[in-house]
């Protein structure tokens, strides 16, 4: 393709593009079309199939419904403390307070939640979460919010465009107002003019070899947000899903849902050793139990008993386990046991965790009726990501927008299980409403042909090579390289090692060659991940080696603890004039003063009304 | 160092053949991996799709050893000694390789009339008992693997495409039809634009499905009868609705 015409390129019109078709995306344009827009929906797998689907444990929203003591300051609490009040304060407080109502409006599209005993939907505990706050589906909750928005969506008049993945945005001066993709079935072109466009792509886990991501989590929001001169924000703080399985290599990474541990599941040692109460912060200490005896009870329902260890927030979990095998108590093959057989009875273990019983059995020959599973960390979720207005949901550049795993804020230093479910409904409809209102208020900007021919010309180049690198194998250097230099425990050298061999990798990405026709040619996609990969990567490192000191997901060996002179700050990561990456830290506004004495109150406080009863 | 050999279908719509591929095995590997091992280092143009490599996104189908299966839940060792033959879903066309084109299915979601839920009650809730929506939860748990599209004989031998929605769809009517809180009347649709009469209770879909839903008994066979019941007898059916004695 030498020099194609742009007016002949298949083109269609939208007033809101959404880039992602996941939880976020999907809620997105159901805002769009419920307000009368004409709404594009683009994903680069078939429909449903996005990563949400693979959601298990829960979605957490303070219904109360199962402790009539959960609210939504309870929640917002628990959040920021969870994400080592590096949050951000306006996120947390509408997520806390939005998320019942996008729930129970799930419900009325059709998802069916399982019950409690008066017919409610039922809440799960999980780590973090002082009451059970998680609405779920068995072990299966990203399935039904992706059918549910999916089967409600396919109603909206909304125009879904499978299979197409996008390439990089389009811009008129400072806005964005389009965006540049190819179709994989058939490798040709298509451009999208919006007015306004959303990007909910999620993650870049795949940039790690252990992982519980697929292959999706390429980091192209992200990427295409950087080039197009967003602000990206907490990349340093890459989440480590404690328990992922370890056994066979097959499947080294995928997840075991963290309902295992809130339904009882307990981490031992190779010695069978309950490890967990060695490593309880002094934090956490007042509402943490301390003897086996006071957890089962708390299992039980005993109102006054505290809460078990192993529900410990995610980062502390992590590196619990990590300890444990480095000090050589660890199982077989590396990881720790996560034992449920002891603990349920095996009618109930798999009518709780059915999916988790069969992805045992099935993939590891392991029956978690009668035997424990071998877990360890694996890289989960990305808490960083693309600067956005909290209310809006808008970037840093004029008419993009952003939601759901790709936005950063509501997290801070760690994500809690369960908020990214909620994050993603809430969320999803604040930049659809978003979006809409900034499409209301301007029109449609020039398509500058230059930037589509030069979209096209780098994506073209890989097909005609005929030499170069294979893209497979750069890909797996690079996750091979970041899961040993930028994994849990991180230190000055590695991370300096590592953004040295992220320029040596950025070259042969360059070279990388898929010599062959474009229609759905894999090595092909896997060479137009590479530049997303590795941008995503380099942010997290470079974010990663700023940060001195240990805080929530990033924990550095050379500075550890967390340090006060660091909360103040956030790190931004921008694209410098010349293409090179800036990294900065910024001091954070303060936060409203009702929401900081709520965040740092005692709960009994918060509870008898002592603290923040004034909030609204 | 073990080895495999993959006999793979390499083609579009104008034609192909297959073609042998032997890569390393690892322990506990599944047939996925070996696709993705042969596109490594033998054939970077495979086309395959694929998502989750968990067994929940139902992307990865296709025939394994003559059978309808998801590709990342199969483990070499669970396989017979010797070639592994994996060829694309025969029911839908042909895109390229082991991908086919299964928008049809996509179609079919979107002309089935969607939940109609009654009001909420006045605190805001809607109150449903687990014992009452665990029949509905099974149907929900589908992750869309259209394997059981693709094993049908009404799709797959007789091409009613046009006149059955296939028991995907049917336990997709299903379910809605016993969602407690639904309004809507699906029943003469079920029987005329969706074709519950195709369905002869073969149970092959049954069989396939990965989610080991019961389609046929659970969610097929009611329809149908709820279908007879109404034409058969509407006198009955409107007593039944009116007095409540519905399965609704
Ligand atoms: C195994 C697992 C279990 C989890 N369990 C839970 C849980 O129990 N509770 C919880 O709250 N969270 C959980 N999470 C996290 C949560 O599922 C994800 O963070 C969330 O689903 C992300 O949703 P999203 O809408 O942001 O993006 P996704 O659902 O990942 O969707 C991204 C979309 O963007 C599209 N896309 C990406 N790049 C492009 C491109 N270039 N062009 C076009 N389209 C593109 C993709 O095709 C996809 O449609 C879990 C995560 C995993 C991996
Ligand atoms: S039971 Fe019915 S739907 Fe299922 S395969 Fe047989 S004919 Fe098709
Ligand atoms: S019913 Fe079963 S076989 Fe059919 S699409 Fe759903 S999960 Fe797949
Ligand atoms: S890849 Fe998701 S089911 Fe196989």
């Amino acid at each position: 393709m030498a020099g194609p015409d742009v007016s002949e390129l298949q083109t269609f019109e939208h007033d809101v593009l959404v880039i992602g078709a996941g939880g976020a995306g999907l809620r997105a344009a159901i805002a769009c079309a419920a307000l009368g827009k004409n709404t594009g929906l683009v994903c680069k797998s078939l429909l449903g199939k996005a990563h949400t689907v693979m959601a298990e444990g829960g979605m957490a929203a303070a219904m109360g419904n199962v402790d009539s003591r959960d609210n939504w300051k309870v929640h917002f609490r628990d959040t920021m403390r969870g994400g080592k009040f590096l949050n951000n304060w306006r996120m947390a407080e509408l997520h806390a307070k939005e998320a019942p109502e996008r729930v129970r409006e799930l419900e009325e599209w059709g998802a069916v939640f399982d019950r409690t005993k008066t017919g409610l939907i039922s809440q799960r505990n999980f780590g973090g979460h002082r009451y059970p706050r998680l609405a779920h589906v068995g072990d299966r909750t990203g399935l039904e919010l992706i059918r549910t928005l999916q089967d409600h969506g396919v109603h909206q008049g909304i125009h879904v465009h499978m299979e197409c993945t996008i390439l990089d945005l389009l811009k008129d001066g400072d806005r964005v107002v389009g965006a540049l993709g190819y179709w994989r079935e058939t490798g040709r072109f298509v451009l999208f003019k919006a007015k306004a466009v959303v990007l909910a792509t999620g993650g870049a886990g795949k940039a790690w070899r252990v992982t519980s991501n697929s292959w999706e989590y390429s980091g192209d929001g992200l990427a295409m947000a950087y080039i197009a001169g967003a602000e990206l924000m907490d990349l340093e703080f890459t989440q480590f899903h404690p328990t992922g399985m370890v056994w066979p290599p097959s499947v080294r990474g995928t997840l075991v849902t963290e309902g295992v541990r809130g339904d009882g599941g307990i981490l031992k040692n190779k010695e069978g050793k309950r490890f967990m109460f060695g490593y309880i912060p002094e934090r956490f200490a007042p509402e943490t139990a301390d003897s086996e005896e006071e957890a089962n009870r708390w299992l039980k329902g005993d109102k006054s008993a505290r809460r078990p260890p192993e529900l410990l927030t995610r980062d502390v979990v992590a590196r619990a386990i990590n300890a444990e095998v480095k000090a050589g108590r660890g199982s077989e093959h590396g990881g720790v046991y996560l034992d449920i057989a002891s603990r349920l009875p095996a009618e109930l273990i798999k009518k709780k965790l059915p999916s988790m019983y069969h992805q045992f059995k099935e993939l590891a020959e392991v029956d978690i009726t009668t035997d424990p599973m071998e877990v360890g960390p694996t890289l989960h979720y990305f808490m960083g990501g693309i600067r956005v207005d909290a209310d809006s949901q808008m970037t840093t550049v004029p008419g993009l927008f952003a939601a759901g795993e790709c936005a950063a804020g509501l997290h801070g230093a760690n994500r809690l299980g369960g908020n990214s479910l909620s994050d993603l409904i809430v969320f999803g409809k604040r930049a659809g409403d978003g979006a809409c209102d900034w499409a209301d208020k301007h029109d449609g900007g020039q398509i500058d042909n230059e930037q589509v021919l030069s979209i096209i010309r780098r994506a073209t180049e890989i097909l005609n090579r005929e030499s170069g690198a294979n893209p497979f194998v750069v890909q797996e250097n690079l996750q091979e390289m970041m899961s040993h230099n930028v994994g849990i425990i991180r230190v000055k050298h590695e991370l300096e090692t590592a953004v040295e061999k992220l320029q040596e990798l950025k070259k042969e990405a360059a070279t990388a060659k898929a010599h062959a026709t474009s229609q759905y040619n894999a090595g092909w996609h896997t060479a137009l991940d590479l530049r997303n990969l590795l941008i995503s990567a380099e942010a997290v490192t470079r974010a990663a080696l700023l940060r001195e000191e240990s805080r929530g997901a990033h924990t550095r060996e050379d500075f550890p603890g967390e340090r006060d002179e660091w909360l103040k700050y956030n790190i931004f990561i921008k694209r410098g004039q010349d293409g090179e990456m800036v990294v900065e830290k910024r001091e954070r506004a303060p936060g409203p003063e009702g929401l900081v004495a709520i965040a740092y109150s005692k709960i009994e406080d918060l509870e008898s009304g002592a603290v923040g009863a004034e909030v609204k | 160092m073990a080895t495999r050999t993959f006999r793979v279908w390499r083609g579009d719509k104008d034609g192909g053949e297959f073609k042998e591929y032997t890569v390393e095995t690892q322990p506990g590997m599944v047939v996925l991996d070996g696709i993705h091992r042969i596109q490594a280092e033998h054939a970077g143009d495979l086309a395959v799709r694929w998502n989750c490599k968990a067994g929940k996104c139902g992307s990865c189908s296709m025939e394994i050893n003559g059978k309808p299966r998801l590709s990342c839940m199969t483990r070499l060792n669970s396989l017979p000694e010797g070639t592994i033959t994996v060829q694309p879903l025969k029911t839908f066309p042909l895109i390229k390789d082991l991908v086919t084109d299964v928008k049809w299915n996509y179609e079919q979601n979107k002309r089935i009339p969607p939940l109609k839920p009654r009001a909420r009650e006045a605190d805001g809730h809607h109150r449903m008992m687990q014992e009452d929506v665990d029949r509905v939860q099974e149907f929900r748990k589908c992750i869309e693997c259209f394997l059981c599209q693709d094993v049908c004989h009404v799709l797959r031998d007789h091409h009613k495409h046009d006149q059955f929605v296939g028991p995907r769809f049917m336990i997709r009517l299903a379910q809605l039809e016993m969602h407690p809180l639904d309004t809507e009347d699906r029943i003469p649709k079920i029987r005329k634009e969706f074709g519950s009469g195709w369905c002869n209770i073969t149970r092959c879909c049954t069989e396939v499905c990965p989610e080991h839903i019961g389609i046929t008994d659970n969610g097929i066979i009611p329809m149908k009868e709820r279908v007879v019941d109404r034409y058969y007898d509407p006198i009955a059916w409107f007593f039944k609705k009116v007095f409540g004695a519905s399965n609704k």
